[in-house]
């Protein structure tokens, strides 16, 4: 009990994250789950790696995302290794739906913020399981929700809004590809860390696929762009 | 505030009303030749709501508005003091104001104060050289857009902004986008609320729409009012005797006096 906050604990407990990745944006469409989440990892203000996978599949039916903490993002995968693991061994036809999936790693994140100790991530769990397609996030303080569509940290500000007004049932896949660039377009023009290397990965009942790491076209062509200071010479 | 410009000519720039609020959504938007500017209504006080239609688009030059998002005391004393300024110079020169006037006088004022002064301006015009749309930061700062956003609604206004804008909007495109950036705010930010202003400018020209939507109504009012019937309705007549309750005491004490 007194090593709960105690000074010999400290040493032990996460304070601060040091690598971390950026927003995850994710939404329901006809056939199944489409996440989009850049590949960058940064150091503070520095863009330090840019090749970090942060969308991964778990099982046969889910798919997550993390933001935040890198290192603990890559716990979060080991010990869903081996609850998937764990269930095959079981070997009664039956698997782990993204539902469950999202329930186990709600408990994990709560669990570990009651002691003072959180995996420093917001995650956004997907999948399709019997026709039933589901979406949820977890957050590194263990606050979770199911909607038709998620997004984590800065996401929430910029890609939200669009999502509320633009989202509807029964999108078909390129709608769906072309709201979530819509969204990473603006995160990428407006969020200090986000890089311009993304990838989209989407789950249907047939099983998970992962693009290719690709680039957005940004356009920077505004006249008042161009020629700021016309009209006053000499002012920024 | 977000403000879009689109092209130099025309000059005009509509304004979209800006609620005083500690946290203003301001956005506005510059057109060819147009210049709008928005705002909600809402004006807070902390997690309250202390003006639900207040109005945050200023007057400074005929040709010149401001939006002003921060302390709303602050940004209505500010756009007042500079506006009189203007006025002053107007009859010194004999010219129109400029919107790069406006633009010094207030960074200037806002620079001394070292960002106390916590006036977040979106400042448009249209004037002799073409239409014109700055943003002014407490600290002093401006910037020159096509398109910009202040207050807690910015983001939510600017992911609108930066997804639908184009150059070569037509003015009623314009004003759609702007109303579209503000209802993005109002729906999506709490700071946020209640209607959308506009506020175009164009050479020669201003047009204020002061609540141009008004997408939060007040629900379930009674055009007739509320009222209650006067008559009382007797339903049952019956008289209850109420018994008499006698204590005898036997054998006590005599009471203190």
């Amino acid at each position: 009990m007194n090593n709960l906050i105690g000074s010999e604990g400290d040493s032990q407990r996460t304070l601060y994250p040091y690598v971390t990745g950026t927003s995850v944006v994710g939404i329901k469409y006809k056939d199944g789950i489409l996440l989009a989440a850049d590949m960058g990892g940064s150091y503070g203000s520095t863009l330090r790696y840019k090749t970090v996978e942060r969308l991964k599949s778990v099982g046969k039916h889910s798919i997550i995302g993390a933001s935040g903490e890198i290192s603990d993002f890559q716990e979060i995968m080991r010990y869903l290794d081996e609850l998937i693991l764990h269930d095959n061994m079981w070997d009664d036809g039956n698997s782990l739906g993204p539902k469950e999936v999202h329930n186990y790693l709600r408990s994990v994140m709560y669990n570990r913020r009651n002691k003072f100790n959180p995996l420093w991530n917001s995650l956004v769990l997907g999948g399709v399981k019997n026709g039933q397609k589901y979406l949820g996030t977890v957050s590194m303080i263990g606050v979770h929700y199911e909607d038709n569509h998620v997004a984590t940290g800065f996401g929430n500000h910029l890609a939200r809004p669009l999502l509320r007004d633009e989202w509807h049932e029964n999108l078909t896949y390129e709608e769906g590809v072309k709201l979530l660039e819509k969204c990473m377009r603006v995160l990428l023009y407006r969020d200090r860390s986000a890089v311009n290397k993304l990838q989209i990965a989407k789950i249907t009942e047939e099983g998970f696929t992962i693009s290719q790491p690709y680039a957005l076209k940004t356009f920077w062509d505004f006249t008042a762009f161009k020629n700021p200071t016309v009209g006053a010479e000499g002012s920024w | 505030m977000t403000a879009s410009e689109s092209m130099p000519h025309k000059g005009g720039f509509s304004f979209d009303l800006c609620k005083r609020n500690e946290m203003l959504a301001q956005k506005g938007l510059k057109q060819p030749g147009f210049l709008k500017t928005g705002a909600d209504t809402r004006a807070t006080e902390g997690p309250i709501v202390a003006d639900k239609n207040c109005e945050k688009i200023h007057y400074m030059a005929p040709n010149i508005y401001c939006c002003g998002a921060g302390t709303a005391a602050d940004t209505e004393a500010v756009t007042d003091m500079v506006s009189s300024q203007l006025k002053l110079h107007r009859y010194h020169t004999g010219r129109e104001s400029r919107v790069v006037t406006a633009l010094s006088l207030l960074k200037s004022h806002l620079f001394s104060y070292q960002g106390h002064v916590s006036a977040a301006l979106v400042l448009g015009g249209v004037d002799v050289t073409g239409p014109h749309l700055h943003t002014i930061y407490p600290h002093g700062s401006t910037d020159t857009l096509p398109f910009a956003t202040m207050g807690s609604g910015s983001l939510a206004a600017m992911a609108i902004f930066e997804s639908k804008y184009r150059e070569g909007l037509c003015r009623d495109e314009g004003i759609k986008l702007v109303a579209e950036a503000i209802c993005s705010g109002i729906f999506n930010d709490l700071g946020s609320g209640s209607n959308v202003d506009i506020c175009v400018i164009t050479k020669g020209k201003q047009e204020y729409l002061r609540n141009y939507m008004s997408p939060n109504p007040r629900t379930y009012i009674s055009e007739k009012g509320y009222s209650f019937s006067k008559k009382t309705e007797v339903l049952l007549t019956k008289i209850t005797p109420l018994r008499e309750m006698v204590e005898v005491i036997e054998g006590a004490d005599t009471m203190e006096e």
